[in-house]
């Protein structure tokens, strides 16, 4: 399997490392995927009272597609609105990941991921009702 | 060659290089100097040449084995072996039976060639190994059948090493009148075989596993009492008329070099590599989670397949790039399926996901072995702090009580 240039970069130096406390109320978290299919997903996002994610966290059981997937989308989704995170789509990750066919499944996962933990905080919020609407 | 250093091998189990000393032999059998005839001319001396060089290769091979010479026939590889003995002694005595015995854990030219006669209307009975892979003599006995005409269980697994006991196996079969094949690709040369001694009637070698050219095998099949199998291959009606095709002289000569060579020194390298193996495994079992597939005692000397938990196969691999090994995690393919050996073992997800299988040979040095401890250590140290299932291990959760959204 020879990966791009990209996902070593990732894979070497991941970024954003690490967890928030789950039961803090600015935090929400995304647990996606199973043991028994080889990867799993945590990706943990705090946000501020304006609605906009200031700081994401992940760990990453899987291949190195999906580290580098889901290192890659904590940068992303730092600075935008919970929207704005919502709309990014697994297919730009495995483009901008240059992804084999064999591994797009792992940038599936982080969108997966990204949505879980958006849910995860406006529930945690009880502010789902402004969004429903635009959710997918 | 590069500059840049080349990964520490410890794939020996996928394959071996060729040892200098069949090199040298095999390039003396193709150039116009050399003996490159026909070994099938009867009416010059390059023939003849050619023809004696074989001969002497064949007496080589089964040496190994304490068989006769007349009972090798050559092949391809291991693969062509399996075939031929399975589908060969199925088409044959198909009037006889059409039930055959195998297990889950063969290599995949053994359950793919059943797979085969399963669709021309056999039925074949896939036994499930114990935890430790070796496999119950109880329940194979159960599944053999009136309508049983072979039993095929390979000698030492590929993945994790696990010598079967053919010697009971064979006496199973040969009481009841049914043929025993044996996939013996990863153990001649690693493990006494004496087929004086053993009730097994197919044998399949394979030389590249040691230290012999790749693209050659053979397939033992019994004189005394006969083994029958139908060609698989058709045409001059070479090696008795069970495998047609002008025999491949320096291939032949090379595996002939090899299984010698592996018979002379068969007993002091596996001591060395014994210890070798020793070494690793202790590094190892001071880390934390860390489980060995397949039992430690009734395994061959060169094989150490180890779980490292909640570290996924594929992502490790990725961080010894510095070792060539293989993982049991097929992440790699679109299946996304474990190892299915390990699974067989009834290894849970994680575990078989998580595995890594270090085969140690010739070349391998004490060095060789504590780099890849050290290797090891920190990667492993390294992904678990990426890990969610590692965090949820240390917080008390058990894994198998999670509800895991598949996909």
């Amino acid at each position: 399997m020879s990966y791009s240039n990209k996902v070593l970069d990732h894979y070497e130096n991941p970024r954003n490392v690490g967890s928030f406390e789950k039961t803090d109320t600015k935090v929400g978290t995304g647990m996606v995927g199973a043991p028994a299919c080889g990867d799993v997903m945590k990706l943990q996002i705090k946000v501020n009272q304006e609605g906009v994610i200031e700081d994401a966290r992940f760990k990453t059981y899987g291949c190195g597609s999906a580290i580098a997937s889901s290192s890659l989308l904590t940068e992303w989704v730092k600075g935008k609105t919970l929207d704005q995170a919502r709309e990014i789509k697994n297919t730009e990750i495995a483009e901008e990941l240059e992804l084999p066919p064999v591994k797009v499944h792992c940038s599936v996962l982080a969108e997966d991921a990204i949505k879980a933990a958006i849910e995860d905080y406006q529930s945690k919020n009880g502010d789902a009702s402004d969004d429903t609407q635009q959710s997918a | 060659m590069s500059e840049v250093k080349r990964p520490i091998y410890l794939d020996y189990s996928a394959t071996t290089p060729v040892d200098q000393r069949v090199a040298d032999v095999m390039c003396s059998h193709l150039v116009m100097d050399g003996n490159f005839g026909n070994a099938a001319s009867r009416s010059h001396a390059y023939g003849w040449e050619a023809d004696e060089a074989i001969k002497q290769a064949r007496k080589n091979v089964a040496g190994l084995v304490n068989a006769d010479p007349r009972e090798i026939v050559w092949t391809s590889g291991a693969t062509e072996s399996d075939n031929l003995a399975i589908k060969g002694v199925a088409h044959f005595y198909k009037k006889k039976g059409k039930h055959i015995v195998t297990c889950k854990t063969e290599h995949k030219a053994v359950l793919d060639s059943c797979r085969q006669l399963e669709r021309e209307g056999y039925e074949i009975t896939y036994l499930d190994p114990e935890d430790n892979g070796l496999i119950d003599l109880a329940k194979l006995e159960q599944a053999l059948r009136d309508d049983t005409v072979l039993v095929s269980i390979m000698h030492v697994n590929n993945e994790i090493g696990v010598i079967q006991d053919i010697a009971a196996i064979g006496e199973l079969t040969r009481a009841r009148g049914i043929l025993f094949h044996v996939d013996a690709a990863q153990s001649a040369g690693k493990i006494p075989i004496d087929l004086q001694q053993l009730k097994v009637d197919l044998m399949s070698f394979s030389a590249h596993k040691v230290y012999g050219p790749k693209g050659i095998g053979a397939l033992y099949v019994r004189r005394k009492p006969r083994a029958r199998i139908e060609a698989q291959m058709h045409g001059g009606g070479h090696e008795r008329g069970m495998r047609s095709g002008t025999l491949a002289t320096h291939q032949i000569v090379g595996m002939g070099e090899a299984f010698r060579i592996a018979k002379e020194e068969m007993a002091t390298e596996n001591d060395r590599i014994l210890s070798l193996r020793n070494r690793l495994w202790n590094g190892f079992k001071e880390m934390e989670e860390v489980y060995l597939n397949g039992d430690l005692e009734q395994r061959v000397a060169g094989n150490l397949n180890v779980s490292f938990n909640y570290v996924e196969g594929e992502s490790l691999i990725m961080a010894i790039k510095d070792l060539a090994v293989s993982s049991g995690s097929a992440c790699t393919s679109a299946s996304l399926e474990p190892s299915y050996v390990l699974r067989a073992l009834g290894r849970n997800d994680e575990l078989a996901h998580s595995s890594i299988r270090f085969s140690i040979g010739r070349y391998t040095t004490e060095q060789d072995i504590d780099e890849t401890i050290r290797l090891l250590k920190t990667q492993v140290e390294k992904l678990r702090e990426l890990s969610p299932l590692w965090d949820m291990y240390k917080e008390g959760i058990d894994l198998s009580t999670v509800q895991w959204a598949a996909h």
